[in-house]
């Protein structure tokens, strides 16, 4: 694989909208090409090249494409914009968007990511070292079409909104989540390690949510229906079955209905 | 002789109400009296009045002390703070007008903002479940006549919408409830005794950022199925009994405020309400209705998705697209995260109302309040310019709470010399369109629909 460096040296004033880095956008360019690609501070339309030393060689496609980026991007939007292939590793924090609209290939955060990190994801798979924010594999606004496929890994805590309108896919919060997983989900699967505030699985048709720790307030909407031995994520346990949202509408199939899974472990 | 004009909208709260009546001096310029208004009401007609009220724009000076300028050099300091901005963001318009707002998002768009409205820290979350959810609403009339189980959720019209129960709510005779208060159940669902949940047959009072999951056990038991002993601080009996009322009812009406849109989880605490409305439709009617505050602030909703697509929050930086994502292009998380570089109040109190540390974000750069009176927003302000009142001193369209748009009438003459926002913004406009050598396009656009119109008639 080719491998590109970027060296971030310049802070930007507000946020840099970085929707150009992306191993698709980066493909087949030359060093120069790829410092001369648009991104956005504000109204200013600017240049990567401005922000980044650009260093190494792209490959031909995106998918023999290897971005490294040498350095903090706590103020960079978007990376890894609608990728399909290749991967992305930043060596430090980074902003909102972190592989939104992603199709395919990887993205490696060492440090943290804000909110809206794999929105309305497709495929590929994201892997954060330290937190997300809110949002994590949720839809965007107004879409009933969440996250379809690939994989996320937070491998320390999410805020709220996990997993909201997910169709397909897996979350996995290695820590602690706050409130809203799987919201309206209608498939995929969300594993939290660690616990969770509440309204897991609120207005949830269909898909799988699994808790290794507790759930402080489980929603009404959710029965126990048995107790299973399961193995998710490298980890055997037990644990209690429940389904629901009983309160939402289920599809039928061989005329029953269909219920969305919560398992959580029991201690 | 001093005269009675009638019919006249008040320019306060969401209940909008148009059936005031203003005394007003022979000469035109004075408010004397007013009927039909509630105490907020009234006072907003004295309070224009008021001998202190700015007359002329007020420019902070190198030692902190505020001067007089002309609208001139407050138009055009305005329209060059905003062209030299990297993202400006423009927020407020809870106290104007239609027109005020089409002539801001013009300039705008001009501007590459974020064009963001009080829903950002009020009913915003609103819209995303409407746009996650549906909307069924209804109008406020079919409310009255119509409505006989009436739910308030999270809100205290009592105190907030003073006359919204007297109106539409609780207590009027319309065709179907001809017994007013008689024929109507009212059930109050609210962590406090408010004056409303006093009012109430029945007060459900849930425990504090637990709504989602009383909703959620509300559709529960509405599809049959059983629930816990006690959800959100509520026995089992009181919900499903109060569900029974809801699906024997005629005609149910959900009304929801602050209590839903900003304790934790928020759009869905709107957006499962909205589903146990739906629900309730395989039963009997059911309807679902924001307690919108101010009285137009439905109005930028309505103009702005008309004008971009978007109701809020609406980031028009990129200049060939308008981008919206709350949680990004809200107005408190630009502030916070320091993502904006020129703040632009208009018709609000931003000073008030936003978070400390947000204030302080946006302090670090230019900061300009239009708005007819001295506020916080203002007194902090590096240019405060007055406007004329809407519904006092200007004449205009506002929306309703029920996105009812009705004409708001002028009952006395504005201050000599003193601008509309519309005509303010329109000028701010056609500056930034000088400065950048461009075609005042829309100004353009506006003489020509003027004169469509005016050949029409
Ligand atoms: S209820 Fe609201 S709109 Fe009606 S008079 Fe009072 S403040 Fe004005």
């Amino acid at each position: 694989m080719a491998q590109i460096t970027l060296k971030p040296t310049k802070v930007p004033e507000l946020y840099l909208e970085g929707y150009n880095i992306t191993p698709d956008a980066f493909a087949g360019k030359s060093l120069m090409e790829i410092a001369d690609l648009d991104a956005h501070e504000g109204k200013i339309k600017v240049k990567l090249g401005d922000y980044f030393e650009i260093a190494g060689q792209s490959g031909d496609t995106a998918e023999e494409t290897a971005i490294n980026i040498d350095g903090d991007c706590s103020r960079i939007k978007y990376i890894g914009n609608k990728m399909s292939a290749g991967s992305i590793t930043i060596n430090g924090n980074a902003d909102m968007y972190v592989g939104g609209w992603m199709k395919g290939g990887k993205i490696h955060v060492m440090g943290n990511v804000d909110s809206f990190c794999g929105i309305a994801m497709e495929g590929g798979e994201i892997v954060v070292e330290g937190n997300a924010q809110n949002h994590v594999g949720c839809a965007y606004r107004g879409d009933w079409r969440g996250m379809r496929g690939g994989t996320i890994r937070i491998k320390g805590s999410a805020g709220n909104d996990i997993g909201t309108f997910m169709l397909g896919g897996t979350i996995i919060i290695e820590k602690d989540a706050f409130i809203h997983v799987s919201t309206h989900a209608e498939g995929g699967t969300v594993v939290i390690k660690g616990n969770v505030q509440g309204r897991v699985g609120g207005q949830m048709v269909k898909g799988d949510i699994y808790v290794l720790g507790s759930v402080q307030y489980m929603l009404p909407g959710f029965k126990k229906v048995g107790s299973v031995e399961q193995k998710i994520d490298g980890t055997e346990a037990t644990f209690t079955h429940y389904i629901g949202d009983l309160g939402e509408r289920h599809p039928k199939s061989k005329g029953k209905e269909v219920y969305a899974n919560l398992y959580v472990q029991e201690a | 002789m001093p005269k009675w004009i009638t019919q006249v909208g008040c320019p306060y709260c969401g209940a909008s109400c148009d059936d005031l009546e203003v005394l007003v001096s022979d000469d035109g310029k004075r408010v004397l009296e007013t009927r039909n208004a509630c105490a907020i009401g009234n006072e907003i007609f004295h309070h224009a009045q008021s001998p202190s009220r700015p007359k002329r724009p007020r420019m902070r000076q190198p030692d902190g002390s505020m001067k007089e300028v002309s609208y001139d050099e407050a138009i055009d300091y305005t329209a060059k703070t905003l062209l030299a901005a990297k993202k400006p963001l423009i927020y407020g318009f809870g106290s104007t007008n239609c027109e005020g707002m089409s002539a801001v998002a013009r300039v705008a768009e001009k501007g590459g903002a974020v064009l963001d409205n009080c829903a950002s820290i009020c009913h915003g979350p609103s819209f995303l479940a409407i746009f996650d959810n549906g909307y069924p609403s209804c109008t406020l009339g079919e409310v009255k006549n119509r409505a006989d189980v009436v739910v308030f959720w999270g809100c205290n019209p009592m105190h907030a919408h003073p006359r919204h129960t007297s109106r539409y709510s609780i207590f009027p005779r319309g065709t179907f409830t001809a017994k007013g208060q008689m024929t109507r159940t009212i059930i109050s669902v609210d962590p406090r005794e408010t004056d409303t949940a006093k009012l109430a047959d029945h007060h459900l009072m849930v425990k504090q950022g637990h709504d989602y999951d009383l909703f959620d056990a509300f559709r529960t038991v509405i599809r049959g199925h059983d629930i816990p002993d006690e959800v959100a601080g509520i026995p089992k009996k009181t919900i499903v009994d109060a569900a029974k009322v809801m699906k024997n009812a005629r005609f149910v009406m959900i009304f929801f405020g602050m209590g839903c849109t900003h304790t934790d989880g928020r759009n869905h605490n709107v957006d499962i309400a909205i589903s146990l409305t739906r629900d309730l439709n395989a039963y009997t009617k059911a309807s679902i209705m924001a307690m919108r505050g101010h009285y137009n602030i439905a109005g930028p909703g309505q103009v702005w998705s008309w004008q971009f697509g978007f109701p809020y929050c609406i980031d028009l930086s990129k200049g060939t697209h308008a981008h919206m994502n709350p949680g990004e292009t809200s107005s408190i998380d630009l502030a916070m995260r320091g993502e904006v570089d020129c703040f632009v109040n208009v018709g609000t109190d931003a000073g008030a109302h936003f978070p400390i540390r947000a204030v302080e974000q946006l302090k670090k750069h230019p900061f300009i309040t239009v708005d007819p009176n001295i506020c916080m927003a203002s007194e902090i302000s590096d240019l405060h310019i007055p406007v004329r009142v809407v519904g006092v001193e200007e004449p205009g369209v506002v929306y309703r709470m029920d996105n009812v748009p009705i004409q708001f009438k002028k009952v006395v003459d504005g201050p000599e010399g003193v601008p509309s926002d519309e005509e303010l913004f329109d000028r701010v406009y056609e500056r930034m369109c000088e400065l950048t050598e461009t075609e005042p396009i829309w100004l353009l656009a506006k003489d020509h629909a003027k004169a469509a119109t005016n050949a029409e008639q």
